[in-house]
């Protein structure tokens, strides 16, 4: 197949299409609503279902109910309606179907804007609804991965009964890039044995996340954290960039990972040597390879486009061995390469122990005097 | 061997066990209603029904067909996630009145405004059950609640709510009727009405919901004949029986 100058949005939504979507409930809010026109247009072509829904709270209920029925289905909003969808993020979790949620973040909190921002890591990565479960997220870095991810997301949601959140940008939604689409899947002409289509010469099938019993729901709170634990066995996902001699380390994910690359190219020509993990599933987190990294490398620097959410679980991964350093851009803003080279090339030259919470007020500080300079 | 004409069995919608639901709870005749148009019109093997969160949330245990059971108040999304991808089941929510008339006001409004092909058994029996006897949208003007101690006071509590009749004002309804399960011959009523809900989707003509007025002698602190008496009696007057919305072509099904 060859390569199509796709925009963002239209792209992910055509690869849900692709990976067999058959039900899509949505809201409109920027910088998601793109996909919801996608689907729009495309699903009824298909004779699938497409629904604009009263509310996240409805879309997603209503994505709910179509993963009981047992096909592939998904929504896609920004922060607001994500919050709203709170509720039925943990119903599904606890009734174990699989389920997809695209999120294309903005900034906030509250109504905030509609640019570009990282700021729902912890909203996703530590579950935003109530009770004990243990979501998916990957964070793809351009068009393609995301395309990719789309198709892998419903594959982990399936293998997994379990529910998946593809963390996008508002960069990344608007951007146009050469990419490549999945084939499209042939649907299953049977729905999956525990799904409710109609008890014909079978026991009837309940989905529920009730467990009334304590021992019931204990029971159910070990199987979802075994099964999460094979997610962590298996799932785990990031990219290593030019780690081999690496002496400082970046870590950084989605489309600020992306601008940290190019800034790490930049330094590399300069003769640092820096090199750079970034992580694709932020849920399951590499971790492990991330504590391995603070063995052989002196310093690192963690950059988000949020107040250091991710910042948290890299710091445990580090365990302390190395001094973190931190910087991000807030409340909407896109950090440039050049700035990021800046900080490189700071962390580089610094030799200076850093006290926990420490790499924060010194980051705002820079941040601070920036702002005042004017400078973008 | 003397011939044995069997009159009245259990409905094969319907699980072999015993309810939880208090004596006189009238929940259970709801139940039996829908089982029996189910088996009926022979739709059992393609029933999924929407349990709602309330006294009813394990209606799930009592009917011998596939079941969901949605988050507070939001049965008639998640049933239309279902019938949506699904046209060809048939998809039912049984929802009180805390569930459908305050906290899934928006999901039930809506699923009438889309003339969402689904059936709506709403259980209006005045009161929150399952929490322990607090305010429901639909509490008489004075009656007493463990949250309306002295009484609903409609100048700040507002006025009780009218499902039946605010949903026939929506284009997308075409069946909204209430009755009652307070004696017999209304238990009978609310039969025929059920089956013409579900008539209705099994025919594809759009949204259709039966107003059941429902008994709950354990929060009103009443006997089980009382209980019954006061759906007859105060709650028939402030929520009168009857046909607010039959849409032309309902009209004209022969059931
Ligand atoms: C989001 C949420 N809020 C509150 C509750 C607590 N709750 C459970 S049942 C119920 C009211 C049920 O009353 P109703 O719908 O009238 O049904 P009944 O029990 O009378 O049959 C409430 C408030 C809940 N489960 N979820
Ligand atoms: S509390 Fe009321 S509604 Fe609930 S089962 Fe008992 S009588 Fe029925």
């Amino acid at each position: 197949m060859t390569k199509e100058l796709m925009k963002g949005n239209d792209a992910f939504a055509e690869a849900a299409v692709r990976a067999g979507v058959e039900g899509f409930f949505g809201y409109p809010i920027t910088p998601a609503s793109e996909f919801l026109e996608y689907m729009a247009k495309r699903m009824p072509e298909l004779g699938r279902a497409f629904l604009q829904a009263e509310s996240e709270i409805g879309a997603i209920h209503m994505v709910y109910g179509a993963a009981c029925a047992g096909v592939r289905s998904l929504t896609a909003t920004s922060g607001p309606g994500l919050s709203l969808m709170s509720e039925a993020l943990s119903y599904i979790a606890g009734t174990e179907v699989p389920a997809v949620v695209v999120n294309v973040m903005r900034g906030g909190p509250g109504l905030g804007n509609i640019a570009p921002s990282q700021s729902d890591y912890n909203q996703m990565v530590k579950g935003g609804g109530h009770g004990d479960y243990f979501p998916i997220v990957l964070a793809p870095a351009t068009v393609q991965e995301a395309i990719d991810h789309i198709t892998l997301a419903f594959d982990l949601a399936d293998k997994y009964r379990s529910l998946v959140f593809i963390a996008v940008d508002g960069n990344l939604g608007q951007m146009m890039e050469p990419a490549e689409l999945p084939p499209m899947r042939v649907l299953p002409e049977e729905p999956p044995s525990w799904s409710v289509y109609g008890a014909k010469d079978r026991e009837p099938n309940i989905l529920t996340s009730i467990y009334i019993d304590p021992p019931d729901e204990e029971v159910t709170n070990i199987r979802l954290l075994r099964r999460w634990m094979e997610v962590e066995k298996n799932e785990i996902r990031y990219k290593e960039y030019e780690l081999e001699d690496a002496e400082i380390a970046v870590i950084s994910f989605g489309v600020a990972g992306r601008i940290c690359s190019s800034a790490l190219r930049t330094a590399r020509e300069e003769g640092v040597k820096v090199g750079m993990i970034r992580p694709i599933t932020l849920a399951p987190f590499p971790t492990e390879a991330i504590r391995e990294l603070s063995k052989r490398v002196r310093r690192i620097l963690v950059v988000e486009m949020n107040t250091g959410q991710m910042l948290n679980d890299v710091k445990q991964a580090v365990g302390g061995r190395v001094p973190i350093e931190f910087y991000g851009r807030i409340g909407g803003i896109t950090p440039l390469p050049d700035e990021i080279l800046e900080e490189i090339h700071r962390v580089n030259q610094n030799t200076e122990d850093i006290a926990d919470g420490q790499e924060k007020v010194e980051w705002l500080e820079r941040l601070e005097a920036r702002i005042e300079r004017g400078d973008q | 061997m003397i011939e044995m004409e069997v009159v009245y069995s259990r409905p094969e919608s319907f699980t072999p066990t015993t309810t939880h639901y208090c004596p006189g709870c009238t929940h259970g005749t709801a139940h039996r209603l829908v089982a029996e148009v189910l088996d009926e019109m022979g739709i059992r093997e393609k029933a999924i029904g929407v349990a709602p969160v309330g006294c009813s949330v394990f209606a799930y245990d009592y009917f011998n067909h596939d079941f969901v059971e949605a988050a507070h108040g939001r049965a008639p999304a998640m049933a239309t996630g279902i019938k949506r991808v699904r046209p060809n089941n048939t998809v039912y929510t049984y929802q009180g009145d805390g569930d459908l008339a305050s906290i899934g006001m928006a999901e039930i409004v809506h699923a009438a405004i889309r003339g969402e092909n689904i059936t709506v058994i709403f259980i209006n029996n005045a009161i929150y059950g399952m929490t322990g006897g607090q305010m429901a949208p639909t509490t008489l003007p004075g009656m007493r609640t463990t949250s309306s101690p002295g009484g609903r006071d409609v100048e700040t509590m507002g006025y009780p709510v009218r499902m039946s009749e605010m949903l026939s004002t929506i284009d997308g309804t075409s069946y909204a009727v209430r009755r009652s399960l307070h004696n017999p011959a209304n238990v009978r009523k609310s039969k025929k009405a059920i089956r013409r809900a579900f008539e209705v989707q099994e025919r594809g003509m759009g949204f259709a919901m039966v107003e059941l007025l429902s008994s709950c002698p354990t929060n009103l602190k009443f006997t089980p004949q009382q209980a019954l008496d006061f759906v007859g009696d105060q709650m028939v007057s402030y929520y009168p029986l009857g046909d607010y919305k039959v849409a032309p072509e309902v009209k004209a099904l022969k059931v």
